[in-house]
């Protein structure tokens, strides 16, 4: 995947799990939670659906790393490059 | 007596499948129109059910409905009506003295099928187990999505009473306030389960599930073709408070409760039992202090098997055997059985005839099964009473479990 089609995963993701917010404005460099009502049950479900579809684990550790959309384009290339 | 010690109901909110709000489901009571629809369920394919068609979004977010459970909606959507019909101003509330008291048949069947089907998809790995799963299946879950919705920081928890749960949440809010525990009840029952095809499933094992070709004919209790239960979802809640509180705010109220009761078979597991139901409405009707003659309607609880509807008429026969004025309905014919809601809903269904004096009928009788006959059992059409003053609402469930509640015109 490239860092674009990354982005628009998580994006896709988020759309899922916060339904309510307006996706289009998010920045890419801001924490996620300073943008958007998300809550550590959220970045559970983020997660999880990084599992689901992607089959891609993100240890608990790593949390930090999906801050923003930026720092997750960053942590999952890697992860997605053969996806 | 003293009004601090007398309970009304001052606001009602439901979502019936027949109905969305109280004027829209007893209008249908009335024309005879039912809420029984054909319903896709997970394994079995198409099933009768009753279905609610209320608008989740009317009170929550998007991610509240998907955080949370179909019980935890049809709570929330009730409560919030129940206030809003009460005219209760809820900003100058003080929410440590509102008290959330929900009947429930069960809670977390749909949820932890769904989690199942979830994994499934993944070969059963466990990882793929939602963290979600634990705070939607709790037993308090439906009653405490109520509170964080609406800010209420008083009690919360849901009432586990089978089929007799409806009166016994409102029983529980009557009884919080007598003990002076808060000042707003927000009290009556919710169901989810027609989301999990267990329900159908085991109802069926036990040959215990209604089939007919017209969902509209399906739920058919006394009649002698009945030849089972309809499942359906919904809810109903009653904002209760003492006297004096009501009308010190100079709240409508819809009825007094004057008496109530729940007893236990102790016989058995599934099948019901006529003399503990004789004994609970003889003990509802002593705690009002009036006689079965004073009644003007009994809600039947009713549910359409052979055996259950004989054993209650069985019962009724017994309470009310010299009570010509006293007249009988069941509202399970309209909207198939509600499970934690249907008590409440069916009570709810017949508060209106303190006001119009009509007691609306059981529909789907075409022919009386003449071990259901009780005088002056309302069949198929309304019928108006000069005057009502008492209504009997009666309730029973699995393991046993029964609960009477009596509601007086104010």
């Amino acid at each position: 995947m490239t860092n674009e089609q990354i982005r628009q995963a998580v994006l896709q993701i988020i759309s899922v799990i916060a339904p309510d917010e307006e996706l289009t404005h998010v920045k890419s460099d801001v924490p996620l939670r300073d943008q958007l009502e998300l809550d550590s049950m959220d970045f559970l479900d983020i997660v999880m659906e990084l599992r689901k579809r992607y089959s891609v684990e993100v240890p608990e550790a790593d949390y930090g790393q999906l801050a923003s959309l930026d720092s997750c384009v960053t942590y999952l290339a890697p992860k997605l490059k053969d996806k | 007596m003293n009004h601090h010690r007398r309970i009304v109901i001052t606001g009602i909110g439901l979502t019936s499948p027949n109905g969305n709000t109280l004027a829209e489901y007893r209008a249908n009571l009335l024309k005879g129109v039912s809420g029984v629809v054909w319903f896709e369920t997970r394994y079995m394919g198409k099933v009768l059910a009753g279905v609610c068609t209320y608008d989740p979004l009317k009170y929550q977010m998007k991610k509240e409905v998907r955080r949370g459970t179909r019980a935890g909606s049809i709570s929330i959507y009730c409560c919030q009506e129940a206030v809003a019909d009460a005219k209760l101003d809820v900003p100058a509330l003080d929410k440590n003295r509102v008290g959330v008291y929900l009947g429930i048949t069960e809670h977390g069947n749909v949820e932890t099928e769904n989690e199942i089907y979830n994994i499934s998809q993944f070969n059963y790995d466990t990882k793929f187990w939602s963290h979600h799963h634990n705070p939607r299946t709790v037993a308090n879950s439906p009653a405490g999505e109520v509170t964080l919705n609406m800010g209420i920081t008083g009690p919360h928890y849901t009432i586990g009473a089978a089929c007799a749960a409806g009166n016994a949440g409102v029983i529980q809010g009557a009884q919080m306030l007598l003990l002076d525990e808060v000042d707003v009840a927000l009290a009556g029952g919710v169901s989810e389960s027609i989301h999990t095809f267990g329900i159908f499933a085991s109802f069926a094992s036990q040959n215990a599930l209604a089939s007919h070709s017209d969902p509209t004919k399906a739920s058919r209790p006394f009649d002698r073709d009945r030849n089972g239960i309809v499942c359906s979802e919904g809810g109903c809640v009653f904002v209760l408070e003492r006297l004096d509180h009501a009308e010190a705010r100079g709240a409508r109220i819809y009825g007094e409760i004057v008496g109530y009761h729940m007893n236990s078979d102790a016989s058995d597991f599934v099948l019901p039992n006529a003399l503990r139901h004789v004994e609970c409405m003889q003990t509802a009707l002593k705690r009002a202090g009036i006689a079965p003659q004073d009644i003007d309607i009994v809600s039947t609880h009713a549910t359409a098997t052979p055996l259950g509807d004989i054993q209650e008429c069985q019962a009724l026969r017994t309470v009310f055997a010299d009570c010509p004025k006293t007249h009988f309905n069941n509202t399970k014919s309209f909207i198939g059985h509600a499970m934690g809601a249907a008590g409440a809903l069916e009570l709810a269904g017949n508060l209106p005839a303190f006001d119009d004096g009509v007691v609306h009928p059981t529909i789907n009788v075409d022919h009386l099964d003449p071990q259901c006959e009780v005088p002056n059992l309302v069949l198929n059409t309304p019928k108006k009473l000069p005057r009502v003053d008492y209504i009997l609402n009666n309730s029973s469930g699995m393991l046993g479990i029964n609960s009477v509640v009596i509601v007086k015109r104010v």
